[in-house]
């Protein structure tokens, strides 16, 4: 169960935090640098060992929590990532592309060398896996923080917590509970927008989207055990989505994570069936 | 050299040393600490001439301009957000203006919701700007590896900057809930709009610190000692007749560039150069160009809001140079400058502010061919997008700034190189660094558009 280790660390002196950055656009490390008013106070308490998008020190492994940014998406990254989880303790992953693939993740349904002979001249220097995957597809980690980006709250969580030895205390219940406890009026029910706050895990703070008059788009991924059919029958029935619509709603920054990628690929197999009917 | 596959993976090299009467010195450092993404540089001098000079992008690709086909044009600004989590804002609002073109509506955005995009933006350039120079860059001029230890010293700047980067992210956070990727704009304006006691709420910090950063910005300005670099650059930037350069404007240069948004793409070309596989941009027939703070300050310097505008002689005399300022490491001090303005600026729209009639202006989807480039933070952010008749994306083409600006960081390397030969490898190392930091480079944003040179040429082998 992820999350034990995170019990099982105790320390005397100051706890050794390092960022790793993967495939990403630094938009999660740079939450911990939106920290501010906890950004000075988390240096005094913590030793901040390895932040190479923050600082110019050396490195100095071993470090009790390494916090790892973006997907593995090159032969380089797959071999970084098992180095680093030797050199740390403790492995968090921090965002949608670490723990779900991120939105680079849509080359596992293309042709990457297609997709590389679109973007570059000279294709035959890209050196690109296949495919965009989660840091959990590669080591054992510990914990997952999810969104894109994290939430700076639940960093500052998650580090309390390491501190004191305690589990972190991060919620996993669907947007849609924190969006009716804000007192919004449902935009599906209301304005007939197909939201995704029935089946994506709270996190974002405080259910942003339907505050700003619109559908959750899934940023923080799946809640624990959503019931996708569901939602998708609505969808499809009522709000008049097609197969199409279906895939591409679930394939965005955590579409490479179950229940999301599950869902998706029936949809995709449903578009399919529908195109091929059309041919004939 | 052998990749050390450390997990800092962040080693320096300096070779130096008289053989015969030839002296070689190369400088190589494995991974750039402080820039957003992940970058090299290797620079190779020889008998006083420069051999090779690189900036190599080991970023991975992302493939955006691939994947975005086949997408819905109302989901490309939620997507292109995530090129870039420092300037989100930038990659949104150049997507909405090209695809505001594309779909026919461009005109019709209300001048209410342009107020509020330059707002949106204004947030973004305090909060990157801000994160650059006091928590990326400053360390530099103080002899600090980081802003932890800079801290130490310069600890009440340290807590003044991030409480005014804290309030840029908050601008951004009032129009789009969060300061990454915020979720409020849409094509055609907001999904929502702010309302009257969150403006009353932030007004007071905002003006705050319009005066704070005026005050820090004069301070630093004393006591910072500039490298001399002095080049003569093209400095390109939007150009707009009535505000300094956000959203709108003409592309012009200070050496004769002068074309509308559509022209853009055939203005530059990107050339293939012989020590790199990474694409460089140059404006067709001239060559490498600088795009950024320094540029839009050059350019547009008489748009200023007053309330930075007014520290401007100070800052010239402080430094000892009238604009234009063609040394690039006074892109501290434009950044400084654009923040105050920024401030100014948000602090006007707010007092002044009455909500808009509409949230945004309803969008038909039709096939359409759309180009726009707004000013991200590091300068021009360019964007093409062909649609099909239901709204699915044909194609995608994005030049972000650092891209533009690699050549030129490449071209002052070998300018500065010649200078620094006297120095220790240490000392010539640490200035080379300093050097591309200067430039904000956001490796992230760039890379889905150059090539890799990660594994060629290794950094020992000078023959």
């Amino acid at each position: 169960m992820p999350g034990q280790n995170v019990d099982a660390l105790r320390h005397n002196g100051k706890l050794k935090l390092a960022a790793f950055k993967f495939t990403s656009c630094d938009g999660c490390q740079l939450q911990i640098l939106n920290l501010e008013d906890d950004l000075l106070a988390l240096a005094e308490v913590t030793e901040i060992a390895f932040f190479l998008e923050a600082r110019r020190q050396e490195p100095s492994p071993p470090y009790d929590i390494g916090f790892v940014e973006g997907s593995i998406s090159t032969p380089e990254e797959e071999e970084r990532i098992s180095q680093i989880r030797r050199e740390c303790k403790t492995l968090i992953t921090i965002g949608a592309c670490a723990t779900s693939g991120g939105i680079q993740a849509l080359r596992n349904w293309a042709d990457v060398e297609e997709f590389s002979r679109c973007v570059y001249p000279r294709p035959e220097h890209i050196a690109a896996l296949a495919t965009a995957t989660p840091i959990a597809a590669h080591v054992f980690v510990d914990y997952e923080l999810r969104g894109c980006p994290i939430n700076p709250a639940d960093l500052v969580e998650l580090v309390s917590a390491a501190l004191a030895g305690r589990r972190p205390n991060i919620a996993t219940h669907s947007l849609c509970v924190e969006c009716k406890r804000s007192g919004y009026p449902c935009v599906m029910v209301a304005q007939g927008k197909p939201c995704l706050g029935p089946v994506t895990q709270v996190g974002c703070g405080g259910a942003l989207c339907p505050h700003h008059n619109r559908a959750c788009y899934g940023c923080f991924g799946p809640m624990e055990q959503p019931n996708m059919a569901s939602l998708g029958q609505w969808f499809t029935s009522r709000l008049g989505q097609d197969a199409r619509d279906m895939k591409r709603m679930l394939r965005l920054f955590n579409g490479y994570i179950e229940p999301f990628k599950q869902a998706s690929d029936r949809y995709e197999q449903e578009e399919q069936r529908g195109k091929k009917k059309q041919e004939k | 050299m052998s990749k050390k596959s450390n997990a800092g993976r962040k080693s320096k090299k300096s070779e130096g040393g008289a053989v015969g009467r030839r002296r070689t010195r190369t400088i190589h450092v494995e991974a750039l600490a402080r820039v957003e993404g992940e970058g090299a540089l290797h620079l190779v001098t020889r008998d006083g001439r420069v051999d090779e000079v690189q900036l190599r992008i080991f970023e991975p690709p992302r493939f955006y301009e691939a994947f975005l086909r086949g997408r819905d044009f109302r989901e490309v600004p939620d997507i292109v957000a995530r090129i870039c989590g420092i300037c989100p804002v930038a990659y949104q609002m150049s997507a909405c203006h090209a695809l505001e073109r594309a779909m026919g509506v461009f005109d019709e955005v209300d001048p209410a919701i342009r107020a509020l995009r330059n707002l949106f933006y204004c947030g973004e350039w305090i909060e990157s700007h801000v994160l650059h120079m006091f928590m990326l860059h400053l360390p530099d001029f103080f002899g600090c590896e980081s802003v932890f230890s800079m801290a130490v010293d310069h600890g009440d700047w340290v807590r003044r900057s991030l409480r005014i980067k804290k309030t840029g992210n908050a601008i951004v956070a009032m129009l789009g809930g969060r300061a990454v990727h915020p979720v409020g704009a849409c094509i055609g304006g907001f999904h929502r709009l702010p309302e009257r006691r969150e403006i009353a709420a932030l007004l007071p910090e905002l003006e705050f610190c319009r005066d704070d950063m005026a005050d820090l910005l004069l301070a630093l300005a004393g006591e910072v000692t500039f490298p001399e670099l002095e080049r003569d650059y093209e400095f390109v930037s939007l150009s707009a007749d009535d505000e300094y350069p956000m959203n709108l404007g003409r592309i012009k240069s200070n050496k004769g560039l002068d074309v509308g948004q559509d022209e853009f793409g055939g203005a530059i070309e990107e050339l293939q150069v012989p020590h790199s596989t990474a694409l460089h941009a140059a404006i067709r027939g001239r060559g490498a160009y600088l795009v950024g703070p320094l540029a839009r300050l050059n350019l547009n310097a008489e748009k200023l809001h007053p309330r930075a505008a007014e520290l401007l002689p100070k800052l010239c005399k402080a430094v000892g140079r009238r604009l234009p300022w063609r040394n690039n490491y006074f892109s501290l001090l434009a950044r400084g400058l654009e923040v105050v303005h920024s401030f100014a600026l948000a602090v006007d729209l707010l007092a002044n502010y009455s909500p808009p009639e509409r949230a945004f202006v309803p969008v038909a989807p039709r096939a359409g061919l759309g180009r726009h480039g707004t000013e991200a933070p590091r300068g021009l952010c360019w964007h093409e997008y062909r649609t099909e008749s239901d709204g699915t994306i044909a194609l995608a083409r994005i030049v972000p700034p650092t891209s533009q600006n690699q050549a030129m960081i490449e071209d002052d390397l070998g300018e500065l190189a010649l200078r620094i030969e006297g120095l220790s490898d240490e000392e010539a190392t640490f200035q080379c660094e300093q050097l591309i930091r200067n430039y904000d480079p956001c490796i992230s944003c760039s890379v889905h558009f150059l090539n890799l040179t990660r594994g060629q040429g290794d950094a020992g082998e000078v023959s």
